[in-house]
């Protein structure tokens, strides 16, 4: 999913980078300030990295015939709020761009926005709304942790339209092309990412449901249940 | 319920990764007589799209370091994946050996 070292011309990747700083500072000031308070929740934001670690080495066939990877942000971002995704998400991709020459360090900023920005804020924001409309527990993580893959892929494919717009149709022509490599493909991979999403939550539902009551995932009754 | 609940979602993820295996069929060599390859990344096929979108333009930097070889690509993705399992499952671990020890309290408590 990663847009590959080098891919994006300098303004771009200067003005993705600009960008994503801040929300890797206001992340880690976030991250400092929940581990200070709450010690105890050191493992539960071990397990979202780890999370994001696995699903992101996890390169996965689909029905297009190419290979892609889930993010893992999703989780995360339910659990320690959107904002503490990116500088998790910087550590992935910075391995990733140093060691695999996957993704890359020009392109670094851009990667975070797409995956550890667009992703973790819609994740948080469809959970919240899924638990406002009443959806039941494991439905709502599903619908944010699969909707919070899919679009960080459809944010690479803007970034990548806005970079090179097709010369006859412009961003919109070249949106659909970047799209259909990415997105498309990306749907079986967002459903499976939902899953297996649900699968840990269910496991922290149970062996931890005082944090996630502290932490407003859940409610008391919830936590009860 | 639950147990039976996410196995199941553990299956619907191996079918999600198995199907398109056996739904993608190969094409016939082109006309060059190459093997056509499947399932190779997006990433490659999005700069192959750049490619045809912007033929002239060409990559200003390059990675400082790529692993040497796929073998060597495919042990750095595994260690990746084992740091995160590795974790998650010492997680667990010690979740079920904690909820085990409050039961059995739980359960003497009351003598």
């Amino acid at each position: 999913m990663h847009i590959m070292e080098g891919f994006l011309p300098i303004e771009h990747a200067i003005g993705w980078t600009a960008a994503s700083a801040p929300f890797v500072a206001y992340g880690l000031y976030t991250i400092n300030k929940r581990i200070k308070e709450k010690p105890e929740q050191r493992m539960l934001l071990g397990v979202a990295a780890a999370f994001t670690f696995v699903l992101s080495a996890l390169k996965m066939p689909s029905v297009t015939g190419s290979c892609s990877h889930p993010t893992g942000t999703g989780l995360g971002a339910i659990l320690f709020g959107p904002a503490a995704m990116a500088p998790i998400g910087m550590v992935v991709l910075l391995f990733q761009a140093i060691l695999l020459a996957h993704g890359g360090l020009t392109t670094l900023g851009a990667n975070i926005f797409s995956m550890a920005i667009v992703g973790p804020f819609a994740a948080a924001a469809i959970y919240r709304l899924a638990k406002a409309a009443r959806i039941p527990f494991g439905s709502s993580i599903f619908l944010a942790a699969s909707c919070a893959d899919l679009l960080t892929y459809v944010t690479t494919s803007a970034q990548l339209a806005l970079a090179f717009p097709d010369p006859a149709g412009g961003f919109a022509a070249s949106f659909a092309k970047f799209a259909t490599v990415f997105a498309v493909t990306q749907i079986p991979l967002a459903i499976s990412e939902g899953l297996l999403t649900v699968i840990v939550m269910n496991a922290l539902l149970r062996f931890n449901p005082l944090e996630l009551q502290d932490m407003n995932v859940i409610t008391a009754q919830e936590a009860q249940a | 319920m639950k147990r039976y609940q996410n196995l199941l979602m553990m299956f619907a993820v191996v079918v999600l990764v198995a199907l398109p295996l056996w739904m993608v069929q190969k094409p016939a060599p082109g006309p060059d007589g190459k093997d056509v390859e499947i399932f190779l990344g997006a990433d490659d096929q999005a700069k192959n799209v750049i490619g045809t979108i912007a033929p002239e333009y060409q990559p200003w930097f390059k990675p400082l370091m790529e692993p040497p070889s796929g073998e060597v690509g495919s042990l750095l993705f595994a260690l990746q994946a084992a740091l995160g399992a590795g974790f998650i499952g010492y997680w667990y671990g010690s979740a079920t050996a904690t909820a085990r020890i409050r039961r059995e309290q739980g359960n003497k408590a009351p003598c």
